[in-house]
């Protein structure tokens, strides 16, 4: 077998007949989860952060070592973890809550990072002026704080998008599990898998494109 | 009015009449639409110590980068040894030289900068020796006992195997001045020397370049706002504004009695009220 | 518990085995990784629209098309092409190119940031542009690209656990049928997630090393003999922060 005629072996015909299926995997699965993952990372990110910076010492302490914890180990284990403890629980289900919890880990940092760059000063005018800690927090440091963590949340959730094929392993059927099942039953993958990585491709390098000018606009404001 | 500056001519004072070691020839540069330099003709011949004084943002030390080719020129020609350095005129246009012209005359210039520059990842030793042993090929022990030499003259034979980190500003300095003379240069471009280093110790680096412009024939091309320093070592002295040489004379008669408006009120400046003239 | 226990004790040998292989994908993985993201870190960063062009489109292509999707091709596809690769190699494959291509980004960003007085100044030396790099920028690049490489090389041993999954099983097929050995496939989970992240820490604390010896040697903070050595050298009381 030579592989220069096996190379050109593209069938248009395969390549159109597995397309709906594939997006409607990416509309409904992929991009689903994508989304309500990053919500659930923006807002656990910001309680974890939040919780790190007032909670008591030692609460504190194993906070930061779960979601360190968390941050250093593989997405893919998390799932099977997850669906082998919640057995009742859907894997898509599994699947928003894994991804939006073990990108909240990330989050936090960067939430982290922005409290610690609202100045100093900022802290001693609310002192000044007898700010509440809850007026303090709310109305003064994570509106400061919150503004540059937009483009890095937007990161986050493209790096996501591409960490959704993992859902694989716990049966969910998302763009890469739908490709693969196209090519199972028709003996196929050259044109659903390539199919699945022009899709990834489209839809995250705009993405990031538009982040990086995102990025860019903040930077100069500040 | 006074005269142009240009038929300030070399010849008027009595200089050898060897062929310039730098030239430029209606020099200019630009960036986008702010002209740094303009039309700019001088030459500096073997041996000559030129320096280049005016108001910051005059264009003095875009001089000494393009000699450097750390920039190039965006219209005329600049002449190092009588060679062209980056563009020579052909048929009537300004055609860039292969890169190997400059590459070769490279060779022949050393610089000094500002902010020292010295390589942080090799000690003070290795930062001397790295251009001659891997550059130029010397054989090791020659460029070891030239580099020890050199240490010893200015003042650091203790610190050949010190981090520069761990040195002051005045010693990183001196390490640099080093540095540029193991490539034993005929050229040596010294950009504000002294303008990143405190008060106290600007004078422990201009002693040693004193020192290197009495016992060499090194041409020396240099901007400093040390008025005393360009007194002692310059043999000429250019006055820049705008982009151009307003006016160009020996330093004694520069400092003592310039002639353009701008010089007078940039020496006033510079050295106080009272200096002018009374010198 | 007990159940757990014992059948984690009879799956030892296949749990030391598959740390073995998580180990080997990992090195190899990231050594791959990191000579792709140096070419093609230099190349992005050149001047030469010949170099800079064909490494951008050749990262984004990697950044952009999800590891999952490369890993496949190469199991999949490749094979009705005509190249037929072992798994462990396609695993490798993946891991170096698609990390390899964000870490690019790392080497191009931190050889940028080193001050262009540097590189002047190897200009004023006449070093060759491969002497500029080699012995100038690259050593100090170096030091600041660690940290990132860091958070890539944790990255790139949590993808090791993709690819060890789709070589192990095909999990869209089997799932029901290990719906039965519910607990065994728990214990094996949270046994997996301790052992990478005992091995997450590992790495981290090598690259802590390599930054602290790469710090060094630009002449901040203390050598690592320094760090390590037994019987700290302090100085006497008093000289408290050190």
């Amino acid at each position: 077998m030579t592989p220069l005629p096996a190379a050109l072996d593209w069938d248009w015909e395969s390549a159109f007949e597995s397309l709906p299926s594939l997006l409607s995997a990416f509309l409904q699965v992929t991009l689903l989860v994508t989304v309500l993952s990053t919500a659930l990372a923006a807002v656990l990110g910001l309680v974890i952060a939040m919780t790190l910076r007032l909670a008591p010492r030692p609460v504190a302490g194993v906070v930061r070592w779960i979601a360190h914890f968390i941050r250093m180990t593989p997405i893919v284990v998390q799932l099977l973890f997850a669906y082998y403890a919640f057995l009742e629980l859907e894997p898509l289900t599994i699947g928003v809550l894994v991804f939006g919890i073990h990108y909240s880990t990330y989050m936090s940092e960067v939430y982290r990072a922005g409290i610690d760059s609202v100045p100093a000063g900022q802290w001693e005018a609310t002192t000044a002026l007898s700010m509440s800690t809850r007026r303090t927090w709310t109305a003064v440091i994570i509106p400061q704080a919150l503004r540059a963590t937009v483009p890095a949340l937007g990161n986050y959730a493209v790096s996501m998008f591409k960490d959704t094929p993992f859902l694989l392993v716990i049966g969910v059927v998302e763009m890469v599990n739908a490709g693969l099942i196209y090519g199972g039953n028709n003996f196929r993958y050259i044109e659903p898998i390539t199919l699945v990585g022009v899709i990834f491709l489209l839809a995250s390098y705009p993405t990031s494109l538009l982040i990086s000018r995102l990025e860019k606009r903040l930077a100069y404001r500040t | 009015m006074p005269t142009a500056p240009e038929q300030n001519d070399d010849a008027a004072r009595g200089a050898a009449p060897d062929a310039p070691v730098i030239e430029f020839r209606d020099v200019g540069k630009r960036y986008g639409d702010n002209v740094v330099l303009d039309g700019l003709d001088f030459s500096v011949r073997k041996g000559d110590r030129v320096t280049l004084i005016g108001p910051s943002g005059s264009g003095k030390t875009t001089i000494l980068r393009l000699v450097m080719t750390l920039e190039d020129a965006t219209e005329g020609y600049i002449f190092v040894d009588g060679e062209p350095l980056t563009h020579e005129e052909r048929n009537g246009r300004r055609v860039e030289l292969n890169k190997k012209q400059r590459k070769r005359i490279r060779q022949k210039i050393g610089m000094v900068f500002q902010q020292f520059n010295l390589f942080p990842n090799m000690t003070v030793l290795e930062n001397i020796v790295e251009a001659p042993l891997h550059v130029l090929g010397h054989p090791r022990a020659e460029v070891l006992e030239r580099a020890g030499n050199l240490l010893e003259k200015v003042g650091l034979a203790d610190k050949a195997d010190a981090h520069p980190s761990s040195l002051s500003g005045g010693q990183q300095q001196r390490v640099a001045i080093a540095r540029a003379l193991a490539m034993d240069p005929e050229i040596l471009l010294l950009d504000e020397v002294t303008s990143a280093l405190d008060p106290e110790i600007v004078g422990e680096v201009l002693g040693i370049l004193r020192t290197i412009a009495e016992e060499t024939d090194i041409t020396m091309l240099l901007v400093t706002h040390e008025m005393q320093f360009a007194k002692d070592v310059s043999n000429r002295v250019l006055m820049f504004d705008g982009g151009r040489i307003i006016e160009e004379a020996e330093p004694e008669a520069m400092f003592s009695n310039p002639t353009h408006e701008r010089t007078k009120s940039f020496l006033r400046a510079v050295l106080g009220e009272d200096q002018i003239g009374t010198r | 518990m007990t159940d757990h226990l014992a059948s984690l004790a009879e799956a030892a040998p296949r749990l030391a085995q598959g740390l073995s292989v998580t180990v080997q994908l990992t090195i190899f993985g990231a050594l791959l990784a990191f000579a792709i993201a140096v070419v093609l870190g230099l190349m992005a960063g050149s001047s030469s629209l010949w170099l800079r062009g064909p490494a951008r489109v050749v990262i984004e292509f990697f950044r952009g098309t999800s590891l999952v999707v490369q890993l496949f091709f190469y199991f999949f596809v490749l094979p009705q092409l005509g190249v037929d690769l072992h798994p462990m190699v396609c695993g490798v494959l993946g891991l170096g190119l698609n990390y390899g291509a964000y870490g690019a980004e790392v080497v191009r960003g931190s050889i940028n940031s080193v001050p262009a007085g540097q590189w002047e100044a190897t200009i004023a030396l006449s070093l060759s542009p491969a002497q500029r790099i080699r012995r100038v920028i690259f050593p100090q690049a170096w030091a600041l690209m660690i940290p990132s490489l860091t958070n890539l090389l944790v990255h790139l041993m949590k993808g090791t656990a993709i690819v060890s999954a789709i070589t192990l099983a095909d999990f869209t097929f089997h799932l029901d049928q290990l719906r039965r050995v519910t607990s065994t496939m728990f214990s094996y989970a949270a046994v997996g997630l301790i052992g990478y992240f005992v091995l997450a820490l590992v790495l981290t604390g090598i690259m802590a090393m390599l930054e602290t010896h790469a710090k060094h040697k630009l002449g901040q903070g203390r050598s690592l003999r320094a760090i390590l050595s037994p019987a700290p050298t302090v100085a006497a009381p008093g000289g408290g922060a050190a």
